[in-house]
């Protein structure tokens, strides 16, 4: 066995290419596997806070825009379809294909992006933002605010929260912090601790957001190697594998979107 | 595989050695940027020792603090952080990585006759992601330490002034290591057998490290994102975990230990994995039990992940959700029993060597024995509640970690020691500072659990006169245990310069590490070897000669 008929791509440990191949897959699955435990102790976080404070949630959700992460979800959507067709464009050797399918899944990346920070921005502005720097003001957020107003929570039923206030919980360590942030008052008033929300969403969101950014990086190497021609039937394995992480950070999207903006 | 590479370089082979990867190539860059498993495992080697001296000498430090009451060589606060410096760098820097990046790492490639792991490069991001990892946590200390123990409970994680960011980011960046370890060593098993190797004819040590290697990529993600929210809590007060921004500190603890629960396992199944090596190599005699052995590190790697509950049985958890946990935890030590058992059964009529590694093989059994049934009092609930956050916890955790791991990683560096060097060590001395180990350890830790079970709290800096005679005797205990490890760094670094040079295949084992010189070649095998029964001794003969064994079948056939 010379060295002169090993493929340049196939790693001297390897004996086979199909053995490269395989290895790689597994390594790649290995590797979506993590990502999903590591969105998963946010899921978690979610469902634990959620379940405990449902009337937030009910409340908060109004005011991320339905429209525009609905948007979001289509050009992630059509972005993993694109980059689907591209590994096959990639296996059947059609070059040109190939590029242009990239760059249409990098412009799907941008365009998510774009709208995000659309979105960020308005929260900023409306002074939504998570924990300690939650200060919601008036101005302008009529235009996120629910359209019609949320029935009150004192009738108890399924919204109602299955803690006791923290000032009369077992801990007791807090002040009622209703009094503060009760700027809206009849039926639309605000529960308290709804920054949890906020904390939520911009956690989430921002995780799954830097996923985007790395995807589209990753996508960029690609783009790079099959404009110098890299790729054919025999060697296809970077797309393949980009293609994959793609597909799980779009996946992860189809769980944020009903999750946070289509509650209630 | 004589390479053009090979011959290019053996003009440059050291007279005492000859061609090895050792010698292969010279220069720093030959080694920060080698894609060699072996390099890679020596270089992690030097790394974890020198972690463990660092968490060493800060061991010391709090054990000599502790000697007398009242300040004795440190304030409340430098103790504080002193004992968080031992406890992050034992467990996040040496005892994780250790056995399966350094020995791991080495052995794997060549127990499977492969001539690499299935990702080099990712191998050599591995270690210098460790190297990175421990500089944050590491910079951390000198930029003032960290005081809120090895576990960052919120809400102290959250308020007190000290460098929680730096240190959680450096132990985030750790976890990125051990992921790629452990997916790097599943796809290597996967894939990289070599032609007759069944999954129930790989030696044990690749079935520990399979266990190890799901924990790894399965729970640490888990850590992760539970440290970087911790770094959110801290830099954006994100209030997930903070009471009084709505958030939960107890959802903190369960974040946790999802991980460092079977993180335990990540310390205890690869070491368990050496004795299985060890015992049958040195007592020349079969494995006991293989598919048991086998199937049990399995079953503990699952069961792991079923346990984490067992650190909150005080932290108001529900009664129901606190009796699963108990029972689940009672249920882990019927595998690590299935284990012991089959060792002791190994040992039956076998033909025991007490070389050094072996004594440390006997060793674990005795201290991993008396750290697993302790484990036992503290997974029950009512004994709990009393033995909750004592020095019983403490001297639990160090006869599993210590008696366990430690111990199996000294028993597996001595195993291994010719194989990686080339070289012999001093067994005689080897011997001295193995019974110094034992006494020492022992002396150091078996009062702990006295002076737990009478009450005293764990991390406290002061005591009241009744535990006067325990923390003594603790800390003189101490004192001989790194006598015996100044001893072990002695007779190592001096085989290193003038050892005798060691045969192919000292002790007799017969996975094919030991079908290969020492050290080996670049390229591990000079072709690719067939796999038979590890465990098989029947074929190998002392060579008197050779210092070493040798095969039967192969001098047969030199003499027909």
């Amino acid at each position: 066995m010379s060295h002169a008929e090993h493929p340049p791509y196939l790693q001297h440990h390897f004996e086979t290419a199909e053995q490269q191949f395989d290895a790689g897959k597994l390594g790649i699955w290995l590797f979506l596997a993590t990502e999903i435990l590591l969105f998963g102790g946010l899921f978690c976080a979610y469902a634990i806070y959620r379940a405990n404070h449902p009337e937030i949630f009910v409340y908060a959700h109004h005011y991320l825009d339905k429209t525009l992460g609905g948007t979001n979800t289509v050009i992630l959507l059509c972005s993993s379809l694109t980059m689907a067709w591209a590994v096959r464009a990639s296996q059947l050797g059609q070059r040109k294909l190939l590029v242009l399918l990239l760059v249409l899944t990098l412009l799907g990346g941008a365009g998510f992006m774009g709208i995000k920070y659309v979105e960020y921005q308005q929260k900023w502005k409306h002074g939504l933002l998570p924990g300690a720097h939650f200060a919601p003001h008036d101005e302008g957020i009529e235009a996120a605010a629910p359209e019609k107003p949320i029935a009150p929570l004192a009738g108890g039923g399924a919204d109602r929260t299955t803690i006791p206030p923290s000032a009369e919980g077992p801990a007791g360590t807090v002040p009622p912090a209703s009094a503060d942030l009760s700027l809206r008052e009849g039926p639309t008033r605000r529960p308290s601790n709804v920054q949890i929300f906020f904390s939520i969403y911009f956690l989430m969101t921002g995780l799954h957001g830097i996923h985007v950014l790395v995807g589209m990086i990753a996508i960029g190497w690609i783009l790079v190697r099959s404009l110098r021609g890299h790729f054919g039937p025999d060697y296809f394995t970077p797309v393949d594998f980009v293609g994959l992480y793609w597909h799980l950070v779009d996946l992860i999207w189809i769980f944020l979107f009903p999750l946070l903006y289509l509650i209630g | 595989m004589g390479t053009a590479e090979g011959t290019a370089t053996g003009a440059r082979v050291s007279p005492r050695l000859g061609d090895n990867y050792l010698t292969h190539t010279r220069g720093f860059a030959s080694w920060a940027l080698t894609l060699d498993h072996k390099r890679i495992g020596v270089m992690y080697l030097v790394a974890i020792l020198t972690a463990f001296l660092l968490g060493g000498v800060a061991a010391l430090l709090v054990r000599t603090e502790l000697i007398a009451r009242g300040p004795t060589i440190m304030g409340a606060d430098a103790y504080n952080k002193m004992f968080t410096l031992h406890g992050a760098a034992m467990v996040f820097l040496f005892i994780i990585p250790g056995i399966p990046a350094a020995l791991g790492n080495f052995v794997l490639p060549l127990m499977l006759g492969a001539k690499d792991v299935a990702f080099p490069r990712l191998n050599l991001m591995s270690f210098w992601l460790w190297v990175v990892g421990a500089l944050f946590a590491i910079g951390a200390v000198v930029a003032g330490g960290v005081d809120t123990g090895w576990t960052f409970y919120t809400p102290y994680s959250t308020t007190t002034n000290t460098n929680v960011i730096a240190t959680t980011f450096g132990a985030f960046i750790l976890g990125f290591s051990s992921i790629f370890t452990g997916m790097n060593f599943i796809v290597t098993i996967h894939k990289l057998r070599p032609v007759g190797m069944t999954w129930f004819k790989m030696p044990l040590f690749l079935w520990s490290l399979y266990g190890t290697a799901m924990i790894q990529v399965l729970a640490t993600p888990v850590l992760a994102i539970t440290l970087l929210l911790l770094i959110a809590e801290r830099a954006l007060k994100v209030g997930i975990f903070d009471p009084a921004l709505g958030g939960d500190p107890v959802l903190y603890q369960h974040f946790f230990w999802f991980y460092s629960h079977p993180a335990v396992y990540i310390m205890i199944l690869p070491a368990m994995g050496i004795i299985s090596e060890v015992i049958s190599v040195h007592a020349r005699k079969h494995i006991f039990g293989y598919r048991f052995i086998a199937l049990s590190s399995i079953a503990i790697a699952v069961l792991g992940f079923l346990v984490w509950g067992h650190h909150m049985f005080v932290s108001g958890q529900s009664g129901m959700a606190n009796a699963i946990f108990s029972v689940l935890t009672f249920s882990v030590a019927i595998p690590s029993a299935i284990k012991v058992f089959n060792w002791l059964a190994t040992l039956y009529k076998g033909d025991i060597r007490l070389s050094t590694a072996m004594i440390y093989g006997l060793m674990f059994l005795v201290t991993f024995g008396i750290g697993g049934l302790t484990g036992l009092h503290l997974g029950a609930l009512a004994v709990d509640v009393h033995l909750h956050d004592t020095y019983f916890v403490v001297a639990h955790f160090h006869y599993v970690m210590f008696g366990g791991t430690v111990v199996a990683l000294l028993a597996g560096l001595h195993h291994w020691w010719p194989k990686m060097f080339g070289v012999m060590f001093d067994e005689r001395l080897g011997r001295i500072a193995a019974a110094l180990i034992f006494v020492g350890f022992n002396t150091t830790f078996f009062t702990q659990f006295v002076m737990g079970s009478h009450g005293m709290p764990r991390r406290y800096y002061d005591y009241v006169p009744q535990f006067d005679l325990y923390h003594q005797i603790s800390t003189i205990g101490s004192y001989v245990m790194a006598a015996g490890f100044f001893l072990i760094a002695y007779y190592l670094i001096l085989s290193l310069v003038r050892g005798k040079r060691a045969p192919m295949n000292p002790w007799g084992g017969n996975s094919l590490e030991w079908h290969t010189p020492s050290p080996p070649p670049h390229d591990n095998f000079s072709e690719t070897p067939v796999a038979e029964d590890p465990y098989d001794y029947g074929k190998l003969v002392y060579d008197p000669a050779k210092g070493g064994f040798a095969s039967r079948s192969y001098e047969g056939a030199g003499a027909s």
